[in-house]
């Protein structure tokens, strides 16, 4: 059997111009009122990839899955799934299904009766359903809570009955709307691995709506990111985080440092950009802003070092400050390093021995620097 | 445990003392041996067998019952699709018009809501008897049904119905299957209230009906005009005793219910 991972690595379809989307938004706004919960959005989603609506709530990404399952119907633009418009289709026609955020399990049924739902409305033989529905507890492993009703199961069991129920039918496409939130951390943590390991088993696609950036991260073959109903980027999480394409992005995805300057010279694949502050700032970039224009420079925590002795480097990608802040947290620290001109800049290592020989303290002076890869050029 | 003042009983006694002594009473006399009302001459079963002989009262209490059920059943049916109008379209034109109209009746004087019926129907040349009284109890009951139908509704999730439509169920199976079993209880009890109402009812009643309809409560009240009798009391006692029991149910059914659903909702939703 393949890993998970060779299967992962080789998953690009929307990298291939020859494959077809599973599911096509195509200028797709919806308002309520006044309110414009989705803006004119256009969004390609690939069979069986494992797809996450990322945004704060309010940016339109439940509306966006609402509109997928049936719930809603856009004011313009039209939805395609599987090379066919759902305009007027309703929910109960619709081959997806979704899991629901409050899980809305039935609670007038059993365990069993709950998962059993959807394909007695298919018509399934009795015998089938009793089959499929045994599978299905198992795979979600409640096969020893078939009888129980919803109020006699924790908020774990609960969740996987409400996957369970939204898997039986095999649609072609589950919809999850923030299907870890009510879980506490580790559970948490530990459902995103299955939730992953489940969606390669059975082949689907998955949507995933969720406000949680670690877990889109974790879990998404493909992130968009969304605010105001608008897709702000969508790419695979490495891209989103290391290479995002604005400000907003940069900003609502990890930490960040966020540096304004002024484009001094554009060449051979380097973006130079002087700061108010007095930083000379080199990033390699394919960026070509214009000279003399504003710019921003985005760079990782991560990527900034921090030590007693001038760098190489220096003058450029470079300055000098004061440790204002440390955070130790087990497994890196994290520095706030108060520049000349009073602006703090973040930069966390990872402490990779267990005795430092040359700690860094509160208010020493230090360099902090980075290299000409470290960053990202931001243009608005 | 807060401790009981000697006013605190004081006031308890007087107050359930006004409220219950005429029916204890009541009750009470209709097992006087003497037919003389106020008068104590020991115990006897008498008037109720006395009263199983009246055929005037047995049909009165037959059509009673045969209004209350059918009327009750109605409104039930006619309350709850109010109630789940004004619920679930939020946007429709005059929703603030209809509800405010359905909770008119409760406020109504019952003279009021009679006399306007009889109009109708004398209006329309319906002649008045069982049909009449039907319709007319069906529409004072019908507000009070909405409205505890209405309440459950107000804290039912609906993403359960949206669960059940999205895993293929067609809205009215939707209904059948998931709304109603869990509005049930309500509903239930809703339907409990109207059938007590209707049993009760006089006033309305009295301008409804026609000959060959008279209620247990007309009947009883046109005898009293004429002196009460110990079979009047026997008859009220057992009055007493039903809307008691049908009270009685109705609150320990929409109490359990009300204490499962909190519980199964907060399990279910994981709040």
């Amino acid at each position: 059997m393949k890993s998970l991972g060779s299967i992962r690595r080789s998953f690009a379809p929307w990298s291939d111009p020859a494959s077809k989307p599973f599911i096509s938004f195509k200028n797709v706004t919806k308002t309520f009122g006044d309110f414009v919960a989705v803006d004119n959005l256009s969004l390609d989603i690939f069979t069986r990839e494992f797809f996450a609506l990322l945004g704060a709530s309010g940016c339109g990404k439940s509306t966006l899955l609402r509109m997928l399952a049936g719930f809603e119907q856009p004011s313009s633009g039209e939805i395609i799934l599987d090379g066919q418009s759902l305009a007027g289709i309703p929910p109960y026609k619709r081959p997806v299904n979704m899991m629901f955020q409050s899980y809305a399990l039935f609670p007038h049924m059993t365990v069993e009766s709950n998962v059993a739902f959807g394909l007695k409305q298919d018509g399934m033989p009795k015998a089938d359903i009793a089959e499929r529905v045994d599978q299905m507890l198992k795979l979600v492993k409640l096969d020893k809570f078939a009888k129980r009703k919803p109020h006699q199961l924790s908020g774990g069991q609960r969740q996987r009955v409400a996957l369970a129920r939204s898997i039986a039918k095999r649609p072609k496409v589950l919809l999850l709307d923030e299907p870890l939130g009510a879980l506490d951390k580790k559970l948490r943590e530990e459902t995103q691995f299955e939730l992953m390991d489940l969606q390669q088993q059975l082949g689907l696609t998955f949507v995933v709506v969720t406000h949680d950036q670690e877990e889109a991260m974790t879990m998404a073959d493909r992130i968009a990111v969304m605010a105001h109903g608008k897709v702000i980027q969508v790419a695979t999480p490495p891209e989103i985080y290391e290479a995002p394409n604005s400000r907003f992005v940069a900003d609502f995805i990890g930490d960040v440092n966020i540096f304004d300057g002024t484009v001094s010279a554009v060449s051979d694949g380097f973006v130079r950009i002087e700061t108010e502050g007095g930083l000379s700032i080199k990033v390699a970039s394919q960026e070509t802003p214009a000279v003399g224009g504003k710019a921003g420079f985005a760079v990782r925590p991560e990527k900034i070092r921090v030590g007693n002795t001038q760098p190489a480097c220096a003058p450029l990608n470079a300055a000098q400050g004061v440790v204002w802040d440390i955070g130790y947290l087990g497994d890196m620290t994290v520095f706030h390093v108060k520049l000349g001109d009073g602006r703090v800049v973040k930069a966390s290592s990872l402490n990779a021995v267990r005795l430092v020989e040359d700690p860094i303290g509160y208010d020493q002076d230090v360099w902090v620097w980075f290299d000409e890869n470290a960053g990202v050029v931001l243009r608005d | 445990m807060q401790r009981w003042s000697r006013f605190n009983i004081l006031s308890l006694v007087f107050g359930f003392a006004f409220l219950y002594l005429p029916i204890v009473l009541l009750v009470i006399f209709s097992f006087n041996e003497s037919k003389l009302v106020t008068v104590w001459s020991g115990f006897s079963i008498k008037w109720y067998v006395q009263l199983f002989q009246n055929q005037g009262l047995i049909d009165a209490a037959w059509v009673t019952f045969r209004v209350a059920l059918l009327s009750a059943t109605c409104a039930t049916v006619l309350g709850t699709l109010a109630a789940l109008a004004i619920t679930r379209y939020t946007r429709f034109r005059g929703r603030m018009l209809f509800s405010g109209m359905i909770y008119a009746p409760l406020v109504m004087p019952e003279v009021i809501t009679g006399l306007s019926l009889l109009l109708l129907f004398v209006a329309i040349g319906f002649d008045r008897g069982f049909w009449t009284l039907t319709l007319a109890h069906i529409t004072f009951t019908m507000c009070f049904v909405a409205v505890v139908v209405q309440s459950r509704l107000m804290s039912f999730d609906r993403s359960i119905e949206e669960a059940a439509m999205d895993l293929g169920a067609t809205p009215v199976t939707t209904f059948m299957k998931i709304t109603l079993p869990v509005i049930a209880p309500a509903v239930f009890s809703g339907w409990v209230l109207a059938l007590t109402l209707s049993l009760d009812d006089l006033v309305i009643s009295s301008f409804t009906s026609g000959p060959g309809a008279t209620t247990l409560p007309m009947k009883i009240y046109s005898q009293v005009r004429l002196g009460v009798t110990p079979e009047i009391n026997a008859v009220c006692t057992i009055l007493i005793g039903i809307v008691a029991f049908g009270v009685l149910i109705a609150s320990i059914v929409s109490r359990r219910a009300e204490a499962q659903r909190v519980k199964d909702e907060r399990a279910a939703f994981g709040h």
